[in-house]
């Protein structure tokens, strides 16, 4: 049964994350990559993670993308993606073959360098990542919500600007 | 049986798509888009080395990144938005036009 959820939904992550990144409409690229967050989401929950889960589909899922579907709906179709041929020639197509190899051999180095990784219970309830979250990671956490207000505050002033120019 | 290695392997591999997307599309939302990937991969790192450990700071830490992606795609999209209403395109290879 484990075995069978990991192949499944992680196969539909890895096939969904192709899809983001080959499909010509961002409508689509967008609609592929909440695919590829729910799947991931349950992979976090048969890890032992279910507040990192239900936090990944409200925040991501929910309103991270969402956001995305509203700026790609305000450019309507000049949105839209040019031919693959067109944008992307091929004699680069050694260097992105390096990029990407020299970035998964590192990987594998890495991860080769541990073979015996047993998985041990982790008790990931709201509980007790909301008890680590507000005694060991306090400093961060005031930290992450000040740089959240200044997102905010930037984006306003961005969008601001343009409109009294 | 599904070990660790399993997991760590497929976050490699979404990391390396995300990474693919980020070269090959000239669509600064979809460049957008493959970043989010690449975090979503680091998350899925973190969490597997929660379970591996046993303890739940990498779970703390994938929430950490959540907030940070949801910072970084404010700030984003509201450039790229601004990129639109100036050029009508949002073509990475026609950011010419830099300071105002």
């Amino acid at each position: 049964m484990d075995a069978f959820i990991f192949y499944f939904f992680g196969g539909l992550a890895a096939v969904s994350a192709l899809a983001v990144i080959l499909l010509r409409q961002p409508v689509r690229a967008l609609l592929s990559l909440i695919v590829t967050m729910i799947s991931l989401s349950v992979l976090y929950l048969s890890l032992g993670a279910p507040f990192v889960a239900m936090v990944n589909l409200i925040v991501y899922a929910g309103a991270v993308l969402v956001l995305f579907l509203f700026a790609i709906m305000l450019q309507g179709i000049g949105a839209r993606e040019i031919d693959l041929g067109k944008r992307f020639h091929p004699a680069f197509i050694p260097g992105v073959i390096l990029t990407i190899s020299f970035f998964d051999f590192g990987f594998l180095k890495l991860i080769r360098r541990f073979p015996e990784l047993h998985f041990q219970d982790v008790a990931g309830s709201a509980r007790q990542v909301g008890k680590t979250l507000f005694t060991q990671y306090l400093l961060p956490f005031e930290l992450v919500s000040i740089l959240l207000i200044l997102a905010i505050l930037a984006a306003v002033a961005l969008a601001k600007r343009e409109d009294s120019a | 049986m599904i070990t660790p290695l399993h997991y760590l392997g497929l976050a490699g591999i979404l990391f390396s798509i995300g990474l693919l997307g980020l070269i090959i599309r000239r669509n600064i939302l979809l460049v957008l888009l493959s970043v989010e990937l690449m975090l979503n991969a680091a998350n899925l790192v973190f969490v597997t080395g929660a379970h591996i450990h046993g303890q739940v700071n990498g779970q703390v830490l994938a929430f950490f990144v959540m907030v940070i992606s949801a910072a970084e795609v404010t700030i984003g999209l509201a450039l790229t938005v601004l990129l639109f209403r100036k050029q009508d395109s949002v073509d990475t290879n026609e950011i010419r036009c830099l300071k105002g």
